[in-house]
């Protein structure tokens, strides 16, 4: 992990020519070009874990990722539209990586270190089975697993301005 | 909601699909004259989040920003603390949000000085203001324009490059620095003053602070608040990153943290074990390791809580100086996040050389033709649209105040951006007239002797400074002055 993140930081020195990607795939070229050596290269796609994302709208988007992938790296690789997500690169400086899943799972993703609680905390929607998705790292075991992103501030205050 | 998931699928593949279109060398595509522009005031994080959703949104939409430094990023580059760079990362989006064929950046313009609002409104179809909180709150108490008393917002610009606090020169001399605010720009501070050089001089702190902090002789750092450890407004993350700083201990009064204990199960998680780390650094007694550390450490963090500036004391024979602070002894009326500070009427002194106000920024009003709100400090307005002003819309700390991380900015701009775009697709914004956007401003611009900096010249500055840091092993050397920025810029 720690080769990962220091090669992110690298990356981060230059950007890729003209990589525009939406506001959920802050960079996701040269991240995805970087994850594949270290991991997805090596794998065949037959070892690959579904992992079924529940979007803000409620509508249920499902994906396939490698093992040892990060669910910000499907994320970002399967090019998936959550306004906003990852802002601060997978670094966890940042909390809008936030994402929510059933008890069963949660207990299932392992213990969470003191680091990652103390950026939850300022998630919005905090609740007791929360993660952040950058240090979320795939294993076969979460093939079928589901992680919802939770509402923003603005879904929630539109939906009591019952607009 | 005004996109359904189902729409933005599609929508988004054909956007995509015209953007790889409309990429020509490198160049800007021009977009016909009928398409919508939107401008926007102010390149920090609300600048480019609110551009970054418009021109998602719509593939018609055009969007420019205008800055007024020659620099983009606003608090990223001169707010956020320069060992955090992770923090920094979505500058890397903002970047890829100005070379968009869709948006334009232009630097070194001050709107309000070198064009109005007023012509900018009349240029576009809708203006949306996020030119941040650039003032800072006063304390309002005697002694406040004594030498070796600083604002934050000043001492963080000073170390971080910004060119209007090149000349602060901090006088650091002293032993004891008292900063007044909890937040977590008065702990970025703290964390400056008290951080092992060795650290510094690996992240882009200007040359000119890393050698005067390094000849520093500030050994301990008083964080002042008005009220009690579970109202304090900095966050977990920097009160870990003070307890775990090296060569540090921490100083805290266990008469602060009285009944603190037993209040604890009532608090919400993040609350809870922000409470519980503070409790742990003042009341236990720590393990061998961490009690040798703490003994072998020469520098001091403590926090105060229940204390409000009352005046700061002049130096009897210094004249002119601060020599310490007089602080008023308050107690809570009222529970939780609400409670309110109410002076008992004592008062204490502090012995100190320096003393950093930290109790917030404030926006200040950019044009009288813009409705501001002098009380809360913020333009009027609800979710973004400005009150009275068809047209106008504002994002950022201007819009709520100057609160709240970049994520929370990066919310609410996303909400101002898809107000414009609801105001145009019910017609209640008329995008119908043409407008001539940046074509007519430039041409007051040029009329006016102003020469505004281009992305592309932004990243001339950028390699520059990278350069010169790579020369000293920092990631990088800021420029300093407007002046060089404009050199480098090629202006
Ligand atoms: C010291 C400090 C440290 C921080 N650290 C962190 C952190 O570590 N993590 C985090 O998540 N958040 C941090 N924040 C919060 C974060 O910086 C803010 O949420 C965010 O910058 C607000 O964005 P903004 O665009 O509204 O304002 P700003 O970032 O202030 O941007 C406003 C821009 O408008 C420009 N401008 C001003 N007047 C004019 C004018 N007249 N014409 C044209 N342009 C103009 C300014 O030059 C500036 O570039 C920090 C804040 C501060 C003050
Ligand atoms: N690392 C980071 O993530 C980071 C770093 C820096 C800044 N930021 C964000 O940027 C925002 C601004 O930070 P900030 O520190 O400037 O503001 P802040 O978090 O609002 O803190 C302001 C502090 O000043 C105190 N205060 C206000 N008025 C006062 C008065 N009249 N007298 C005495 N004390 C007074 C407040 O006390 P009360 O609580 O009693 O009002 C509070 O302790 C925050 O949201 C912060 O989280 C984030
Ligand atoms: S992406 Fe920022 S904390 Fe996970």
């Amino acid at each position: 992990m720690a080769l990962v993140t220091a090669l992110r930081r690298l990356a981060h020195v230059k950007l890729r020519e003209y990589a525009w990607r939406t506001a959920a795939v802050s960079s996701g070229s040269w991240l995805r070009s970087q994850r594949s050596f270290t991991s997805g290269h090596f794998l065949r796609s037959d070892n690959k874990v579904t992992v079924h994302f529940v979007n803000r709208d409620g509508e249920k988007i499902t994906v396939k990722g490698s093992p040892g992938d990060s669910l910000l790296d499907i994320v970002i690789n399967e090019d998936l539209d959550f306004d906003g997500f990852g802002a601060c690169e997978g670094t966890l400086a940042c909390s809008t990586c936030h994402l929510i899943f059933d008890e069963e799972t949660y207990k299932s993703l392992g213990p969470v270190t003191d680091e990652e609680m103390d950026m939850l905390d300022l998630a919005y929607g905090l609740s007791d089975t929360s993660r952040l998705g950058c240090q979320i790292c795939l294993t076969r075991s979460m093939e079928g697993m589901v992680a919802r992103v939770p509402e923003s501030v603005a879904d929630i205050r539109q939906s009591q301005d019952g607009s | 909601m005004l996109f359904s998931g189902l729409k933005w699928w599609t929508s988004r593949s054909l956007w995509i699909h015209r953007l790889h279109y409309g990429i020509n060398g490198g160049g800007k595509a021009r977009y016909s004259s009928c398409s919508p522009k939107v401008c926007i005031v102010g390149g920090g994080p609300a600048g480019f989040y609110t551009a970054q959703h418009l021109i998602k949104a719509r593939p018609d939409v055009a969007v420019d920003v205008y800055e007024r430094l020659p620099v983009p990023f606003g608090l990223v580059r001169f707010g956020v603390a320069p060992d955090h760079p992770e923090v920094k990362n979505v500058i890397n989006t903002f970047t890829q949000t100005a070379r968009h064929e869709r948006c334009s950046f232009y630097g070194n313009v001050n709107v309000g000085k070198d064009v109005s609002v007023e012509e900018l409104r009349e240029a576009y179809h809708a203006v949306v203001l996020s030119y941040g909180a650039e003032g800072n709150r006063r304390m309002g108490v005697p002694g406040e324009d004594l030498s070796g008393v600083y604002s934050a917002k000043d001492f963080v610009g000073w170390y971080n490059g910004l060119p209007s606090c090149r000349e602060l020169g901090p006088d650091l001399s002293c032993e004891t620095a008292v900063i007044l605010g909890q937040g977590n720009v008065a702990l970025d501070v703290a964390r400056v003053l008290l951080s092992p050089i060795d650290f510094l001089k690996k992240t882009d702190i200007t040359q000119p602070a890393l050698e005067a902090l390094e000849a520093s002789r500030v050994r301990r750092v008083l964080i002042v608040g008005r009220r009690g450890p579970t109202q304090i407004a900095g966050t977990i993350k920097e009160i870990r990153e003070m307890v775990n700083l090296p060569n540090t201990r921490p100083d805290m009064l266990a008469a602060d943290f009285e009944g603190v204990k037993e209040s604890l199960q009532d608090l919400p998680r993040p609350r809870k074990r922000l409470t519980e780390l503070m409790l742990k650094a003042a009341l236990e007694t720590p393990g061998e390791k961490e009690q040798e550390r703490r003994e072998k450490a020469t520098k001091v963090w403590g926090l105060r809580f229940y204390r409000s500036p009352v005046e700061i004391l002049a130096d009897p024979e210094r004249s002119g100086r601060t020599a310490g602070i007089r602080l008023a002894v308050n107690k809570l009326e009222g529970s939780g996040e609400g409670a309110r500070a109410v002076l008992t009427g004592e008062v204490e002194d502090v012995t100190c050389g320096l003393v950093i106000s930290s109790i917030g920024y404030k926006s200040l009003p950019i044009d009288a033709s813009v409705p501001f709100d002098s009380r809360r400090a913020i333009v009027p307005n609800h979710m973004g649209r400005i009150q009275e002003a068809p047209g106008l819309y504002c994002s950022g700390w201007l819009k709520t105040g100057p609160t709240g991380v970049i994520a929370t900015t990066l919310n609410n701009s996303f909400d101002t951006a898809r107000s414009v775009m609801e105001d145009m697709e019910s017609g209640t914004l008329n995008t119908t007239g043409v407008k001539l956007g940046s074509q007519s401003i430039n041409a007051l611009l040029e009329n006016r002797g102003v020469k505004p900096v281009t992305f592309s010249e932004w990243e001339k500055i950028d390699s520059e400074e990278v350069r010169r840091g790579e020369a000293i092993g920092k990631p990088r050397e800021k420029l300093l002055t407007v002046e060089e920025m404009l050199q480098v810029a090629g202006k």
